[in-house]
């Protein structure tokens, strides 16, 4: 047995900036036979002194942190972001191929260690929020046209001619007056030499030959061939196996273990370890330390009355939804225009409405896990799922009580993430595969069962909103208050501040853009007691839902139709109009229906906008019941993100955001009883399964506005719209997701 | 215990009622078939076992002694898998990829027993979880596959 100090759960749940370690970076290790441009870097012992006294780095403007040319001309490029199935390797390729002029097809992609190089997004570094491109796409062109310049210049000095007599194609430098051309990997290392240039010309945006294009992704064959490897896949020489048993509350600790003599003589068992919250098992091998892990009778000390964090034994979702819907008063202000307390006042038509929405899993297919491994050196070595290299960094430290800049953390392939890899604390391995590491004195991977992963994932948080709108007698929308009543992820993670309004628990409610000339959103905070965390599309993942279907009840009661109403509040908003036509013109033509379509069966459509992550969206589902079951036929989305890099990704964003937004809609829900999930796997926490998929079609509306991000924007407008196309169907308002929860034909 | 595992002969010496997963992974070190459940749910550890699909998480090791089991790491060696793939890449199906050495699996065992299988015969056959949501190309990529 070993004893293992908790971890202080204050010093390791905040998530603070302090956590980020901004001020230490590790360079990877130069692969054999590479020659690395920009290499002249001081190496070895002096690197940490010559890091301390030279100038602040400038995140994405030192070539040689990102671009590595090979002696074959191709291009190892290391990603400030991790790729996780949102193909940001590739459009990383595009974008800097495009400039560096080498074909994105000759790209290696990996993600880039810690370090200040990679702090893209404000001065840190995460992928996520659907930032990646659009932060870092104008640096990144500039990287690889900075890198271009550096190679066309060792050219000109090689062929003792002036640098304007040079040009370039794909992975050559020519020199067309003597017909004399040079391979970009004969030129690395005398380019490694050269200082990044400040002017590098960029290339014009009619120039373009990969930006923009639908290229093929860079990890395909290896997805289909399952050459990927992710984090559950690693091993390193004399690794060991662990498995854990958490607490069924968090914050309960192990008490006594009355069966350990027996489970030590189970086969392969290495050792049984007390953990914080958990108990674990080291092994030879996975199944074993799992068999032997559940096996563990465990009898747990709870958490003192009134722990931070701790989850109450009592804690009941329906309790807690209960609990928002009865909060009243009108909360902080979030958004305000005119006066909405004097126009409802004075409104021929008053309508309300108060709508939830429950927590939510990841449900990411590849179960979490972490390998750690205590190198000779003193340094800890770290393979995890993560979507911020430096927080994991920071976190890992202290847990192993070394310095940051001793632990090096390694960002494998997400198998899946929306959300799920952020630091959370209680809901990430990884601290524990750190201390059954160093109990050990070997190198350890730790993968948590599916049923574990349910128990300790970060949820979406449940929400609430109420809905009161006044109507003219014309029947239009003169004044709308919206209380959101909830706990936002950000405020969790990031440090709530008690007298502002966490942005994440309203957006989609606050942010729309119709002119309704009074309106007031307002927020209600109320501590969510499960773990909450980002979730893909995060507050609009719900609140769009929330406010897109009470538009249709403001339209219903309006006599109004729905998309109409829209379309003439948007009167002010061309790009949103627009992109409103834009659906419907895809779909054949607005129409609201009920109609019967071809193969007999009743349908009708509904739509929904949506403005996340500085993108547009406008979405149409068409639905028909089959029995008391919700069928989705097709579901039509026009995206504006401004521009783009990469349309066929765009599609299969949308794609993926469609199936997991009608996955939300239909079916999706965590419930707790007694301070457990009552779902422990997909049987009992369904998933949307491919007969339920519809027909997807996407249009990209490139209005040239500022670029968005693409990633999460797809899923807002999903839930709305096929919940507005069922109350055209059922004549009854479903104000409660998911669908299952409810009976089409009786409660909604 | 002997094991033929893409044509090859494996000896283990491993509890009988170890699942088939665990000794790809852990003791063969063959990884390309993945753990997303444990229960037959998702699909994702999808093999081959006499040229039927069949999940090896849920499949005692003792039970497929004496089968021919094939796994994603073989299946360029097989007329009807490496339809598969390249149909996979020409559809780009996989995402963030997790799912799809099962689904992979899961289309070249359909086609093995259906050559040229109908809408519902592929509606019958892939059901493996993708919480991508990237089953309308999966659906294009089979169909594909089928016709080649």
């Amino acid at each position: 047995m070993n004893d293992m100090t908790p971890i202080n759960a204050s010093q390791n749940s905040d998530g603070q900036a302090g956590l980020l370690n901004l001020s230490r970076r590790r360079f990877l290790g130069v692969s054999a036979g590479a020659l690395v441009l920009g290499v002249a870097l001081p190496s070895g012992a002096g690197r940490a002194l010559a890091q301390a006294a030279a100038p602040a780095v400038v995140a994405g403007t030192r070539v040689n942190a990102y671009i590595e040319i090979r002696p074959d001309s191709t291009v190892l490029f290391r990603s400030a972001f991790i790729e996780g199935g949102q193909g940001i390797f590739t459009a990383m390729a595009q974008i800097v191929g495009e400039e560096l002029d080498v074909d994105p097809a000759r790209f290696v992609v990996e993600a880039a260690p810690p370090g200040p190089d990679y702090l893209l997004i404000g001065g840190f570094r995460f992928t996520g929020g659907s930032m990646s491109v659009r932060m870092s796409y104008e640096k990144m062109r500039k990287l690889g046209a900075s890198a271009r310049l550096m190679v066309m210049q060792a050219a000109a000095a090689r062929m003792n001619v002036p640098v304007p007599e040079l040009t370039t194609e794909p992975g050559r430098v020519l020199h067309a007056a003597s017909g004399r051309a040079l391979s970009y990997g004969e030129l690395a290392q005398d380019a490694a030499a050269l200082a990044v240039p400040a002017d590098a010309p960029l290339r014009a945006k009619s120039d373009f030959r990969w930006i923009g294009k639908p290229l093929a992704r860079l990890d395909v064959r290896d997805k289909s061939t399952g050459k990927a490897k992710y984090a559950i896949d690693l091993r390193v020489d004399g690794m060991l196996y662990a498995a854990v048993q958490h607490a069924r509350h968090l914050g309960a600790e192990p008490h006594t273990i009355t069966n350990e003599a027996q489970v030590l003589a189970m086969p392969g068992v290495h050792s049984v370890h007390r953990l914080p919250g958990a108990v674990g098992v080291v092994a030879d091998s996975w199944w074993r330390a799992r068999r032997a892990a559940e096996s563990l009778q465990v009898t747990w000390a709870a958490a003192p009355q009134g722990t931070r964090g701790a989850m109450p034994e009592d804690y009941s979702t329906e309790r807690h939804r209960e609990g928002l819907k009865a909060m009243t008063g009108d909360g902080l202000e979030a958004e305000a225009s005119g006066d909405t307390t004097k126009a409802l006042a004075s409104a021929k038509t008053i309508i309300e409405a108060t709508y939830d929405a429950p927590h939510l899993a990841h449900a990411q297919l590849e179960p979490p896990s972490a390998l750690a491994r205590w190198n000779d050196d003193g340094t800890l070595e770290l393979w995890a799922p993560n979507q911020a290299p430096e927080m994991f960094q920071g976190a890992a430290a202290k847990v192993a009580g070394i310095d940051p800049s001793r632990v090096i953390i390694h960002s494998p392939l997400l198998g899946g993430f929306f959300g799920r890899h952020f630091f959370y604390a209680s809901a990430n391995p990884f601290p524990q595969a750190i201390l059954l590491s160093k109990a050990v004195g070997k190198p350890v991977k730790l993968v948590w069962s599916r049923e574990e992963e349910f128990l300790r994932d970060a949820l979406r948080p449940m929400a609430v909103a109420r809905f009161r709108a006044g109507l003219d007698e014309k029947g239009m929308p003169v004044a709308l208050s919206a209380i959101a009543v909830g706990e936002g992820a950000t405020g969790r993670w990031f440090g709530r501040q008690p007298d502002k309004v966490d942005s994440s628990a309203v957006e989609g409610i606050a942010g729309k853009l119709y002119a309704i000339p009074n309106h007031r959103v307002g927020h209600i905070h109320v501590d969510d007691p499960a773990v909450i965390g980002f979730w893909r599309s995060v507050g609009h993942s719900m609140n769009d839902f929330f406010y897109e279907t009470f538009f249709d009840e403001m339209a219903d009661a309006g006599k109004q139709d729905p998309y109409d109403l829209r379309h003439r509040l948007l009167a002010e908003s061309p790009r949103q109009r627009k992109l409103l036509e834009a659906v419907a013109d895809l779909s054949g033509g607005w129409k609201r229906g009920p109609y019967q379509a071809e193969d007999g069966t009743r349908r009708a459509r509904g739509v929904a906008m949506a403005s996340p992550f500085g993108i547009e969206v406008a979405t149409i589902a068409e639905v028909s019941l089959r029995g008391e079951e919700t069928v989705v036929h097709q579901v039509w989305v026009a995206v504006d993100p401004g521009s783009i890099v990469n349309p066929a990704i765009v599609e299969a964003q949308i794609n993926s955001a469609v199936a997991i937004g009608l996955s939300i809609a239909l079916m999706e829900e965590v419930v707790y009883e007694e301070g457990v999930p009552r779902a422990r796997n997909y049987d009992g926490y369904p998933i949307l399964p491919p007969d339920r998929m519809p027909k997807v079609h996407v249009r990209i509306v490139e209005s040239g506005a500022p670029m968005g991000g693409i990633g999460e924007p797809g899923v807002p407008g999903v839930p709305p719209a096929v919940v507005n196309a069922l109350a055209v169907l059922t004549g009854r308002r479903a104000r409660s997701l998911p669908l299952s929860r409810a009976s089409l034909a009786g409660s909604i | 215990m002997q094991l033929t595992i893409n044509g090859q002969s494996h000896q283990v010496d491993i509890e009988p009622d170890t699942p088939l997963l665990w000794v790809l992974r852990d003791t063969l070190g063959l990884t390309g078939t993945k753990y997303g459940c444990g229960l037959a749910q998702c699909g994702a550890c999808t093999v081959l076992i006499d040229g039927q699909a069949t999940r090896a998480c849920v499949t005692p090791v003792e039970s497929v002694a004496g089968t021919e089991i094939v796994t994603i790491e073989a299946i360029t060696g097989d007329a009807e898998g490496r339809r598969v793939v390249e149909a996979w890449v020409d559809h780009q199906v996989p995402q963030c990829g997790y799912c799809q050495s099962g689904q992979v699996m899961a289309a070249t065992a359909l086609l093995k027993q259906t050559p040229q299988p109908t809408e519902e015969d592929i509606a019958a056959a892939m059901i493996n979880l993708c919480r991508c949501g990237t089953y309308n190309a999966i659906a294009s990529a089979v169909r594909q596959a089928a016709k080649a």
